[in-house]
């Protein structure tokens, strides 16, 4: 039977410390940048020139249809030498990450845009709006409304995907960790105290987010 | 008389349906007319074309001093020119389309703070008038889904006389409505028209056309198949068609 020792882990506190920080900002970065990239490919989307529709449907298509892991390491590794321009492990985190959920984003903001009736876009332009008023002061703010949730759920998806830039050496909680677990040769308790920080930051979050779904519910 | 609407040569298409097919139709200043005839006449999407939420194929709409050309040689109208064209006109919906995330006050404040950049108070006092007028003043700070669906359609209205248009349109206004509502929906209209509105409305309200309306046109298969004075129309068509589509109003009336 395996002995449960947590007491060392005191020691290293500061280091789950940075690397939840590092985790939280790196989040709070991808997750405004996803959703400035998602808001605007999922306008491109609703287009009414056809080019704009195809440019937004294909980068959405090729983020959605790789694996996150393979974007990471190819945007560290391959991009640089197909641009010139070095990135650092961060720099390269935030682009693959942001671009990834920005796919995603782009497609919950376009499902939530089409899904308000065609008649408050008429009543809007009857009224003598153009459609960028009519999308401004009509339908993005109802649109808003049902997009939070399933928003919500895209950020905590991807609150989980910062774990992968450890891979890149990031020092984020999980690259801490495993620092951590080889320096104290005590891997199992390292790695469910990460765990363990991970669902206590998102189980809230969750919970939140069931909450608003629920009222978004009665709402209608 | 001058034209306060007119339309001439107008077509439209929807893929391989032939809508309207070259219509022309004016409408005199302070006149009421009544648009019939069965579903896929082409009467709700004339109407559509009157402040151009349909885009016209070929054929011109003027309304009052704007005109608009379509067709093949000219080029579309850009947006802000249609949306200064749709300023002119008040449009109600069979479906209200009241937006659901402001107020009533909201709703009728929108077009005169949005399109107009009127300021807030004036806008406000206008639209606690117009609420007044469609015997709404109390509902002012309500949301819409609180509302009956003829308060909705009343709101709807006052929506669309806030930005004091030089004509309205009704596009089967009172047909999602249940029928004890029908009526005050009626009165309100009965009062534009009374006040001198250009009105063109679509409906399925035979008798209401003939009380209220100054003409009624029949359409049938995108073709204007009878136009006359609203009395004569209905009570003795001349048009076949016509007969027959007022054929089934007729025996309602007669039993």
């Amino acid at each position: 039977m395996y002995q449960w020792d947590f007491s060392f882990i005191w020691s290293y506190r500061w280091l789950f410390v940075n690397g939840t920080v590092v985790t939280l900002l790196f989040t709070f970065g991808i997750v405004v940048l996803g959703l400035a990239v998602g808001l605007f490919s999922g306008l491109l989307r609703l287009s009414r020139f056809a080019p704009l529709r195809w440019l937004s449907q294909a980068y959405v298509e090729v983020f959605r249809c790789t694996p996150v892991l393979v974007q990471l390491v190819w945007f560290y590794y391959a991009l640089p030498i197909l641009s010139g321009i070095e990135m650092s492990a961060t720099t390269a985190g935030v682009l693959a990450l942001s671009l990834y959920g920005g796919a995603f984003y782009s497609e919950i903001i376009r499902g939530g845009i089409n899904s308000i009736e065609p008649g408050q876009t008429e009543a809007a332009l009857a009224l003598g709006m153009t459609p960028s008023q009519s999308m401004r002061r009509i339908v993005l703010p109802q649109a808003l409304k049902r997009m939070v949730p399933p928003l919500m759920n895209q950020s905590i998806i991807q609150l989980k995907n910062t774990s992968l830039v450890s891979v890149l050496a990031v020092p984020d909680l999980l690259y801490q960790g495993q620092a951590v677990a080889h320096d104290s040769y005590r891997p199992l308790e390292i790695y469910t105290l990460v765990a363990v920080i991970y669902f206590v930051i998102l189980f809230p979050l969750t919970l939140l987010v069931g909450r608003l779904e629920r009222r978004l519910a009665r709402a209608d | 008389m001058t034209a306060k609407i007119e339309v001439a040569a107008l077509s439209k298409s929807f893929g391989d349906h032939q809508v309207l097919r070259s219509v022309n139709m004016s409408v005199g200043s302070g006149e009421v007319v009544a648009l019939i005839g069965p579903s896929g006449s082409g009467k709700s999407t004339l109407l559509r074309c009157l402040n151009l939420l349909v885009t016209p194929d070929g054929g011109r709409v003027r309304v009052g001093g704007q005109s608009l050309d379509f067709g093949t040689s000219s080029r579309l109208p850009g947006t802000a020119s249609l949306a200064k064209f749709r300023a002119g006109t008040g449009m109600v919906f069979q479906q209200f389309n009241l937006f659901p995330h402001k107020t009533v006050l909201g709703n009728v404040m929108e077009g005169p703070l949005t399109v107009r950049r009127m300021p807030r108070a004036e806008a406000e006092t206008l639209a606690r008038a117009l609420l007044g007028k469609v015997g709404l003043a109390e509902k002012a700070d309500q949301y819409p889904a609180r509302l009956s669906g003829g308060q909705k359609q009343r709101v709807a209205i006052a929506r669309a006389l806030a930005m004091q248009p030089e004509i309205m349109l009704f596009d089967e206004a009172t047909s999602a409505l249940d029928p004890e509502l029908v009526g005050e929906v009626l009165n309100v209209m009965r009062e534009l028209a009374a006040e001198g509105m250009t009105m063109v409305i679509v409906t399925h309200e035979i008798a209401f056309a003939r009380e209220v309306a100054d003409r009624v046109v029949f359409l049938r298969d995108g073709v204007i198949v009878e136009d006359g004075p609203a009395k004569q129309v209905i009570d003795a068509p001349q048009q076949e068609a016509t007969q027959a589509f007022l054929s089934h109003f007729h025996r309602q009336r007669d039993n």
